[in-house]
Parts: structure tokens; C-alpha cells; sequence
């Protein structure tokens, strides 16, 4: 035990020593927190839009009003003919052209089939795909207006309601996606960095000739970045919690386990790179490729995991964050409890298990 | 006669490859044994073997009075080791790194205080003693490392090449340590590859090929290989 505290004090030590660490370690949270709470969002305001009007009757104009009134659209430019189209695109103008065909208020008043086209620069698809939903919601909610008066034979009145983020805020989805990240970063990556230091700079041999029993070796030198991760966990969800009003419905107590739960699954990833990497920067190439881009890219964080292909979706069930994020999502969201995390919590157990034999193995197959 | 050190038969095999091939030897207790030997001889699989860092795929360790099989624990607490590379931390002070090795090896905080007393004392450490270790001049870090390794008071010290890269003079200031601890009664095995150092150990083993080829003191080796220096010796072994 005493000689535990000896080996807690020393990683301290190195920690507290290394203040570029330092900085990465508690500013890289808050940055990553707050760049994407500012950027990752579904909200857009002035697109660059252009209407190309080869009716201009009163309702293409009434149309074009409407669009722009919004406030999200901005008109930059009245097209005349339909050879302005792409290079309207191509001078980066406009991310959006609407195209109204002659006749169009004959059409919709006489064989109430008017026709509209929506064009998008889907150089970016995400955002094209936004705006087109956009001005679809729109154009359809002025025919209903236009409409409205007229009685329709029939009519399916769709109704949305989105439950459990109702307003669609990106902090909802990025909260978790974060805290899982940091945690899976700070504390395998740390872990594996700081164990494949002492065998670069030979000192691990001086451990091990010691009388520490190599179990409080790996546990020395793991709890200081326990100690950080949860920290870090800790101030990211009360920013989630203070600044971007994420809520948390459920207990805070389950999440704060289950949160060192995950904890403990990144911390035997890192051991088990550490034992496989002799090299710092080994240890920090291995982490990069399988904990950061798994983590961001295929925990359903980014992407949602559904729409991936099966063999990505396949890949996506060994990536422990898609499992944290789901009960995150659970409990602070839904306010679920127990009965809705019990399914990841089993899984992300029998990954510390596997892990850690898997590390113990490698670790007496080195040394013995 | 009372030992600190005995192997016999002493085999690591990896695979098909044989790196130690059946050793024997015994060291003395207070003694200096060199343990010399070609980069691939099978020093370093050797004396991690001695240290416990490595389990013999055949025969027998005594180390300190004690079996190495089932006492592995017990044999790390009364041994001291000095790697090749140098092993204090660099980033952390030179008070730091001693508390540090006195801890894991559960001495007293009260004997720590003395005993950083007396190694910033005996190595003229004083102006250094807050300073990273990083800072310190090569020659100093390995006496540092050398007081650091013996400060837990081991029966026996393993060094393996502990003086790489260091100048001559150093070195004799190095070997002055080594010698006062072998008047103290501590045991040092030592590994180097200057020959001038071979000169300096009570006897000298020389590994060729994972066997020893040569064990005896540096002037019953020379007499026996007809040569007027240590050197001469190790290249008539090593041509065979």
C-alpha cells in the first residue's frame, strides 16, 4: 500500500512536471466541447439561394417572398434563363436554385398541379440535403395556405413530434459523443503513452526488478489517469448540463458508475496497446487507429450506426463507446434506469474482462 | 565458502534458438565478478535471469542465500540492479527520484530523509538537488543511478554496462563507488565492454556463444591465454 502511494505520488509528479500534458489534458475537453457546440448544428440562417422565375405571375411571386421572408434564405440573384444554372453553382453564388416553370400559376389553380424544381450544390451533401428539406417544408406549407381555401377532396395532415429533443439541439447527440471520446482518449491513450515511456526510457526494467508486485505497477500507474478521465467526465457533463442545456433525466449516480465502468474499459485498451508497443510512439499510432477514429467515426457519435453498411455495423458492436453512448443517451435523455442499460452495461463488462486477460497474458509472455 | 550468486546449468532457449547454454558459476560474496561478453553472447538474457526478470528454461538459481524458484520476491528485495540504459526519471528532481526508489521499496520516510541526505552529500549534489535529472552532466546521473540502486542497502548489485559513453576519467570516479561497496561486503556482478575494466574485477567470466568460455581472475586468464592484456584474451576467445 505504501509503496502504491509512492508510485500514485510519482505519476503525479510526471503530470504536474509536464504542463503541455497538463493543458492538453483539461483544455482539450473544454475546446472539443465547445467547438462542437458551436459548429455541429442542423440550424442554418442566409443560404445563398437563387430563383430562376420564368412564370413571374403573382403567386411565383408571392412564392419568392415567402421564401426570403424567412430570414434562413437570402436571394442573391434573379436568373433569367435556364443556362445561368450551373455557372451560378460554379462561381459559388448560390447553394440553391429554385426553379419555377412558366405558367406556374395557371397550373396550380386550374389543374392544381403545379410543378416546381429544387436544385442544390451538393458539393457539401449535408448541407444541400438541409436546404432542399427546408424549401420542400416550406413550399409545402404555402400550397397548403394557397390551397386552404380550396377545399381539397382528400388530405393526410402529417403531424411531428420529436420526442426526447424536441427542439433537434446538436448538444443532445454531441454531449455524449464527447464525454465518450475524452474518456476513451485521455485514458487508454495516457495509460499506453505513459507505460510505453518507462520501457523506452528503460525504467520499466527498474520496476520490474523491484519488489512491486506487477500488479501495483500497472495499478500505480493507472489510477492517477482514473483520477483525470473522471474529472474531465465530470466537468464536460456540467457543461453539457450548464451551458448547452442538456438534461439529465435519469440518475446521475447510475451514470457516474456506469461512466467508471467505461472508464475501465479504456484503461485495459491501453494496457493491452501498452503491452503490445515498446515505443511511445508505437503506443500513440496504435491509439490513433484503434481507439480515436473508431470512437469518432463508428460509435454513432457522427454517423448513425443504422445507416452504415453491414459490415461496418459489424465492426461498430466491438467499439466501446457506441455502448457508453447508448446509455448516456438513456439515462440522461429518456431518464431511463436499469431496465434500459442492462444490455450495454453486460457487454461493456465482458470487455473488461477479455481486455484485461488479453493484457495480462501479453504482459507475463514479455517479462517471464 | 559463502556465495552470492550461484547458477548451475543455467539454459534460456527461445524456440529453437539456444541463447544461454548450461552456464555454472558461483560468485563470492563481497566480491567484483565482470561478466564480459560480444553484444549477442548471452549476457543481458543471463543476468535477467539472475534478476528474476526472466524465467530459466532449465537450471538453478541461488541468489542472496535464497532459491530463485518461489522466492522471486523475496531475492528482488535484497538485490539492487543498474540497467544499460540509463533508469532514473529525467523529468523529475534528483529528490524526487530518490523518494521515489525509497518508496517502492517501502523504506521508512525517516530513513528516505537520511538517505537523500547522504547521496546529495557523498555525490557533491547539493546545487543540483531541486534540478531535474535531466540537467545533470552523464557522468553524474550514473553515480546518482549507481547510489540510487544501493540505497535500499542490496546484498548484491547487478550493473550491466553502467559506464557506456562516459570518459575514462568518470569512469574511475564510477569504479571508486564500485569498490566501496564491495568493501562494504556487497556483491557486484558487472557487465562492460572495455577491457580495461576487466582489469579492474576480482575475477571475469567471458561469454562466447551462450557458454562460458573463460572464468577466472584477469591474470590467471591472461596466463592461460598467453596474453599481456585482457583485451588480447577476448579477442583470442572470440575468434575462437
Amino acid at each position: 500500500m505504501k509503496s502504491y502511494l509512492a508510485f500514485v505520488k510519482k505519476e503525479f509528479y510526471h503530470i504536474l512536471r509536464d504542463t503541455r500534458t497538463l493543458y492538453i489534458l483539461f483544455g482539450m475537453p473544454i475546446v472539443l466541447v465547445l467547438i462542437f457546440g458551436y459548429t455541429v448544428t442542423n440550424e442554418f440562417r442566409d443560404a445563398s439561394i437563387a430563383i430562376l422565375d420564368q412564370s413571374k405571375d403573382v403567386l411565383s411571386q408571392e412564392l419568392s417572398e415567402k421564401l426570403t421572408a424567412s430570414g434562413h434564405f437570402r436571394l442573391v440573384a434573379q436568373l433569367d434563363q435556364p443556362g445561368e444554372l450551373e455557372p451560378t453553382f460554379r462561381a459559388g453564388r448560390a447553394k440553391l436554385i429554385i426553379v419555377i416553370p412558366p405558367d406556374f400559376e395557371q397550373d396550380f389553380y386550374r389543374h392544381k398541379a403545379g410543378s416546381i424544381q429544387l436544385i442544390a450544390d451538393a458539393t457539401e451533401p449535408n448541407y444541400g440535403a438541409t436546404l432542399i428539406n427546408y424549401a420542400q417544408q416550406m413550399i409545402q406549407r404555402f400550397q397548403m395556405e394557397k390551397s386552404g381555401a380550396r377545399e381539397l377532396p382528400y388530405q393526410v395532415e402529417v403531424e411531428i413530434r420529436m420526442f426526447y429533443n424536441p427542439q433537434l439541439e446538436g448538444a443532445y447527440n454531441f454531449i455524449p459523443g464527447v464525454v465518450a471520446l475524452i474518456l476513451m482518449l485521455i485514458s487508454a491513450m495516457m495509460t499506453s503513452l505513459t507505460i510505453a515511456r518507462e520501457k523506452e526510457t528503460g525504467t520499466m526494467d527498474l520496476l520490474l526488478v523491484s519488489p512491486l508486485p506487477p500488479l501495483v505497477i500497472i495499478l500505480g500507474k493507472v489510477s492517477p489517469y482514473v483520477f483525470l478521465s473522471f474529472i474531465n467526465a465530470l466537468v464536460v457533463f456540467a457543461m453539457g448540463y450548464f451551458i448547452f442545456g442538456v438534461p439529465m433525466l435519469g440518475s446521475l449516480g447510475l451514470l457516474l458508475l456506469l461512466c467508471i465502468l467505461y472508464l475501465l474499459v479504456a484503461l485495459s485498451l491501453g494496457l493491452l496497446i501498452s503491452t503490445r508497443s515498446s515505443t511511445q510512439q508505437t503506443a500513440m499510432m496504435v491509439s490513433m487507429f484503434v481507439l480515436l477514429l473508431p470512437t469518432m467515426l463508428l460509435s454513432g457519435f457522427l454517423f448513425p450506426i443504422p445507416s452504415m453498411p453491414t459490415l461496418l455495423q459489424f465492426i461498430a458492436r466491438i467499439v466501446p463507446a457506441r455502448y457508453f453512448i447508448d446509455i448516456q443517451r438513456a439515462i440522461m435523455l429518456k431518464g431511463a434506469g436499469w431496465e434500459a442499460v442492462w444490455y450495454p452495461t453486460t457487454i461493456m463488462s465482458i470487455m473488461v474482462v477479455v481486455l484485461l486477460l488479453a493484457a495480462w497474458r501479453n504482459f507475463k509472455v514479455r517479462y517471464r | 565458502m559463502d556465495h552470492s550468486i550461484i547458477a548451475k546449468d543455467l539454459t534460456k532457449r527461445f524456440g529453437d534458438f539456444t541463447a544461454v547454454d548450461a552456464i555454472s558459476f558461483q560468485v563470492k560474496r563481497g566480491e567484483i565478478f565482470g561478466f564480459l561478453g560480444a553484444n549477442g553472447a548471452g549476457k543481458t538474457t543471463a543476468i535477467k535471469m539472475l534478476i528474476g526478470l526472466s524465467i530459466p528454461t532449465d537450471g538453478e538459481i541461488e541468489v542472496a542465500g535464497l532459491d530463485m524458484k518461489g522466492n522471486r520476491e523475496q531475492v528482488k528485495r535484497r538485490i539492487g540492479y543498474m540497467s544499460q540504459k540509463f533508469s532514473l526519471y529525467e523529468d523529475l528532481s534528483i529528490r524526487q527520484n530518490i523518494r521515489f526508489y525509497g518508496g517502492i521499496y517501502g523504506l521508512s520516510p525517516k530513513n528516505i530523509k537520511e538517505k537523500i541526505r547522504e547521496i546529495i552529500h557523498r555525490l557533491d549534489l547539493k546545487e543540483y538537488a531541486k534540478r531535474v535529472v535531466a540537467d545533470l552532466p552523464l557522468g553524474w546521473k550514473q553515480r546518482l543511478a549507481f547510489a540510487v540502486a544501493s540505497m535500499h542497502d542490496p546484498q548484491i548489485i547487478f550493473l550491466d554496462e553502467p559506464t557506456g559513453g562516459v570518459d575514462p576519467k568518470t569512469r574511475r570516479q564510477f569504479w571508486e563507488m564500485i569498490y566501496a561497496a564491495a568493501d562494504r561486503g556487497v556483491t557486484i556482478l558487472v557487465t562492460t565492454h572495455y577491457m580495461d575494466e576487466a582489469e579492474y574485477c576480482d575475477r571475469v567470466s567471458i561469454m562466447v556463444g551462450g557458454r562460458i568460455d573463460a572464468l577466472g581472475t584477469p591474470r590467471e586468464l591472461k596466463k592461460q591465454f598467453d596474453s599481456t592484456s585482457m583485451d588480447e584474451v577476448f579477442l583470442k576467445l572470440v575468434r575462437g
